[in-house]
């Protein structure tokens, strides 16, 4: 176990919930946000490169497995689990009315990045859908379904 | 009394475009997957993994790792009571024959024969306790040769791998004379193909809970896609099997890679000797060298065709890469030898196929199984030999593919309609006009390729699948199957099939699935068998149920079962909505009568005798489905790179249960195709793993798979439920032979060796001596 001298106090707000708790310095956002219950937030690699973590980050998207829990000190992070955000309780429709959710592993990360790529430009074209997709990995739908969910949440 | 199964006409549930619960459960965050599961003294186990390739283990040494804080115990071979496997391969309940099966070991013992192979596990009270205490483990190798090419393996002078001989598999086709075919033969096409190591790189990492529960039975909560492998966990724990229970979890991802066992054995030691619930969850970079891959295959084919396109002879020699360990290798092996001649009918067949132990990483399950390698070499040639007989290759198909009551390469009957010329016609056609080149030094080209691949296990397993349906007293209903759902919607469509079948409202049939003590057993979800087998065993459960339904709502209407409906928790006259009952008022009046309205079903695929010879012969699977794909590419004379712009996928499905399911299986198999052609290939040099992690392995991304349209066709005449066939596995067959096709009709060059990596195809045009 750490000695505690190594450990610090976080504060981060996830969803309308302000989380404390004890890290090591070395401990990530994503880690946090899983030991705290935040089990949506889903670990792929742990590496940065497969979005399985993405999460807005004071409204950015970002891996979370990138970013130290103490960098997010003070911050506030975004899961799919957010609650009163009309704009992402659509997106999930869309995923679900155009099957663009199989297997769902990648969804809450992918879900995250569309949610933002809509905040960023309102209505993308596909090039751009699938450009703002491309560190979101799915190994699932092939992405099409995915585009065709994010392309017509944008259009209505 | 069996209800007489009567084709049904109107279809209120099944081949509707409906939203699944499942999937509104994924996206609002809400499924517990594997590793999201904690419990109350839970301990984090890791595994430790030689870091050789090939060799003795002369000394081990635990005892600084066991004096960690917060370690609580590591195990070694000798702590296990049967560390070594009793079935060759999962799930398996018929003797395998022929094929020397070598068993696996949980931990190695004296010796390691692959880079990654588990040697010790350790379990501490956290993760990184566990992950420091692997670094403290001592261990002192002493490096002994190894082999790490499957043709050099099968010399009599290389390193053993195991026992006395590499190779563990030999299968063979043998119809009419081989020798006379060629010598009549006015066309023969011979090349050599290759295919790689691919990486199944499921999202969700392999993960599972153990714990022993209040009745003293051990129980794994793990992402699995077999959950009968308690049977394997009682035998190397040496307790009895009705002491484990497995609880499969919804699964982020298998395609094969959740076959065998994977976390299932290491956790269950743990949990059994420290007597508190054990979590192991894999790590990325573990994965890529520690668990199986796709067999890489070696090919050599020989093609001979008259002057207008009738192919008479087809001669192969097929040699896989088994890795270290034999796991399904033979398997796979057989299903490449009898999809080897294509989906086309070829009156003189000889092929010869091997699978060869290595030091590599170990080879097994992954999605096709088998058929997707030789399809690369099968496509390849058909289009090669449709060029040398200045033939339209869409032409030279036609005239060769197998018709119904065509005999396969093993003599098997095909007894379901054929649709290939359909889907070949649908897929080419949905291309549209050729796209013009975006510069000067790109160059468009354009490819199909025809597969097929089987569904449901192989006949002489003697698969079956049972499923439970209850009614509930308001019309609500339970549907228990233990099949496991990988995420291609297995469960939903088992939802679908008894809502139609019973008149239940889709959202108030529940089903409860994978769980080996309280869901009757379905069998794996592998082989394309889940809707096959689960979906028929539901059917014939539902079946039961909806004859006495009708019966009882026959006396409460006044009109002929045969003239009555269901849909929505109402029953109905047919021809007069308005003479109608509620579903509940039926359902209680057949429970008042001591009838309980409950139905196991146990649905028996059609059986064959065990294969006794190397030569494949009679019915070897119950059935097969056909597809087409058809790729549009851009190849970059000054980088090699190609992008593909244009994907079709048209397949016969027999009957879709939900269509935007199936077509989530093409668009997904055919991406994963794609990566199989162009971009995936994980590299060992001397049994040493090259890339290891999403960065250096290569995953097609939203940017690399262009637009896909995936069109079905239904012939209605599947062995599964309604007509239905398979699509998981043949999915993601024809994609790279397409693609290299292309690549060919674009440049000229016929890549035979994948990936077709930009520098493969930039050195292939350097050869040919043109770059635009």
């Amino acid at each position: 176990m750490a000695e505690r001298s190594e450990m610090r106090e976080v504060k981060i707000k996830v969803n309308d919930e302000w989380v404390t708790g004890l890290v090591k310095s070395s401990t990530t956002l994503l880690r946090f946000l899983r030991d705290n219950g935040f089990t949506e937030v889903k670990k792929g690699c742990d590496e940065g490169d497969c979005g399985a973590c993405t999460v807005l980050l004071d409204g950015k998207a970002i891996t979370s497995c990138l970013i130290l829990a103490l960098q997010a000190d003070g911050k506030e992070v975004t899961t799919i689990k957010k609650t009163g955000d009309q704009l992402l309780e659509t997106l999930k429709e869309a995923f679900v009315k155009y099957e663009a959710c199989q297997c769902g592993f990648c969804s809450p990360g992918t879900i995250i990045t569309a949610r933002w790529l809509l905040n960023e430009n309102p209505r993308p074209n596909r090039e751009e859908i699938r450009d703002a997709l491309s560190g979101n990995l799915c190994r699932c739908t092939g992405y099409q379904k995915i585009v065709d969910a994010i392309e017509h949440v944008s259009e209505t | 009394m069996e209800h007489k199964d009567k084709q049904k006409q109107t279809f209120y549930v099944v081949g509707k475009r409906l939203d699944g619960l499942d999937e509104k459960a994924k996206v609002a965050g809400s499924v517990i997957y594997a590793d999201d599961f904690t419990m109350e003294r839970m301990l984090y186990a890791k595994v430790f993994r030689s870091t050789r390739a090939s060799a003795k283990i002369k000394s081990i040494d635990t005892t600084a790792a066991r004096s960690l804080p917060g370690v609580v115990t590591v195990i070694t071979a000798e702590d296990v009571p049967n560390n070594r496997s009793v079935t060759g391969a999962v799930g398996q309940t018929a003797e395998l024959g022929l094929v020397q099966t070598v068993q696996q070991l949980v931990l190695a013992e004296d010796r390691v024969r692959f880079y990654g192979e588990p040697i010790a596990l350790v379990a501490a009270e956290d993760p990184d306790i566990a992950k420091a205490a692997l670094k403290l483990i001592k261990i002192e190798y002493e490096d002994i040769p190894g082999v790490f090419d499957p043709e050099e393996a099968m010399k009599d002078d290389t390193p053993k791998v195991h026992g006395d001989n590499n190779i563990i598999a030999h299968w063979e086709l043998r119809r009419g004379d081989i020798d006379k075919a060629f010598r009549e033969a006015d066309v023969i096409v011979e090349n050599d193909y290759q295919t790689q190591f691919q990486e199944h790189a499921h999202l969700e990492p392999e993960s599972g809970v153990a714990w022993i529960d209040d009745d003293g039975v051990l129980n794994l909560r793990v992402a699995t896609q077999v959950i009968e492998q308690y049977r394997e966990i009682a035998h190397i724990l040496g307790i009895a099997e009705s002491k484990v229970r497995i609880r499969g979890t919804l699964i982020g991802g298998g395609f094969g890679g959740k076959e065998d066992l994977t976390v299932e054995p290491y956790i269950a030691l743990l949990s059994w000797k420290t007597g508190r619930p054990v979590k192991l969850t894999y790590e990325r970079e573990e994965m890529m060298y520690g668990r199986h891959k796709r067999h890489p295959y070696k090919m050599r084919y020989k093609h001979g065709a008259t002057k207008d396109g009738q192919l008479v002879a087809m001669e192969a020699t097929l040699i896989s890469d088994s890795g270290a360990y034999v796991y399904l290798s033979s398997w796979v092996l057989l299903y490449s030898t009898v999809h080897s001649t294509g989906p086309y009918y070829i009156p003189n067949v000889k092929v010869d196929s091997y699978s060869v132990l290595t030091n590599n990483i170990y080879t097994s399950a992954f999605r096709s199984f088998g058929a997707i390698q030789v399809a690369v070499a099968c496509e390849s040639q058909m289009d090669i030999l449709a060029r040398e007989l200045k033939m339209d290759p869409a032409e030279l198909r036609a005239k060769n593919y197998l018709k119904t009551g065509d005999k396969t390469g093993t003599g098997q009957r095909i007894d379901s309609e054929v649709l290939l010329t359909e889907t070949q016609e649908a897929a080419v056609k949905a291309l549209g006009d050729r796209s013009k080149p975006s510069a000067p030094y790109m160059k468009v080209g354009r490819g199909f390729a025809s597969c097929w691949q089987s569904y449901g296990r192989m006949c002489y397993l003697h698969d079956t699948s049972s499923a439970w349906v209850g009614m509930e007293l308001d019309g609500s209903a339970v549907v228990r199957c233990g099949i496991p759902d990988l995420g291609g919607g297995q469960r939903e469509s088992l939802r679908q099939i008894a809502a139609e079948l019973i008149g239940a409202p889709l959202e108030r049939v529940h089903v409860i699935s994978t769980d080996s003590q309280v869901t009757p057993l379905a069998g794996t979800v592998t082989a394309t068998r889940a809707l096959f087998m689960s979906g028929n065993a539901v059917k014939l459960a539902a079946e039961a149920i909806r004859h006495d339904l009708l019966q009882k709502a026959s006396e409460m209407l006044g009109e002929n079962p045969e003239n009555l409906d269901m849909c929505d928790g109402e029953v109905f006259a047919s021809r007069n909505r308005e003479n109608k009952i509620p579903l509940a008022q039926v359902v209680k009046a057949i429970k008042s009568e001591g009838n309980p309205l409950e139905v196991l079903r146990t649905f028996r695929a059609p059986a064959a005798e065990p294969v006794t010879r190397e030569i494949l012969e009679g019915q070897i699977f119950p059935d097969f489905t056909f597809g087409s794909q058809a790729a549009e590419v851009e190849v970059n004379t000054l980088t090699g790179k190609v992008n593909v712009s244009k994907m079709v996928g048209a397949y016969d499905v027999g009957k879709a249960i939900n269509p935007k399911r199936v077509e989530g299986q093409i668009e997904g198999g055919m991406a994963q195709g794609l990566g199989y052609a162009l971009l995936e290939e994980f590299i060992e040099d001397k049994g040493i793993p090259q890339n290891v992690n999403l960065t250096t392995y290569i995953l097609p991304t939203s940017k690399d798979v262009p637009d896909i349209q995936s069109i079905i066709l239904e012939s209605g005449s599947g062995k599964g439920p309604f007509g239905a066939k398979g699509i998981g596995e043949p999915a993601i067959v024809a994609t790279a032979p397409a693609i290299l096709n292309a690549i060919y009709d674009a440049v000229g060059v016929r890549i035979k060796k994948i990936p077709a990596t930009p520098e493969s195809v930039f050195y292939h045009l350097k050869e040919r001596g043109e770059r635009t």
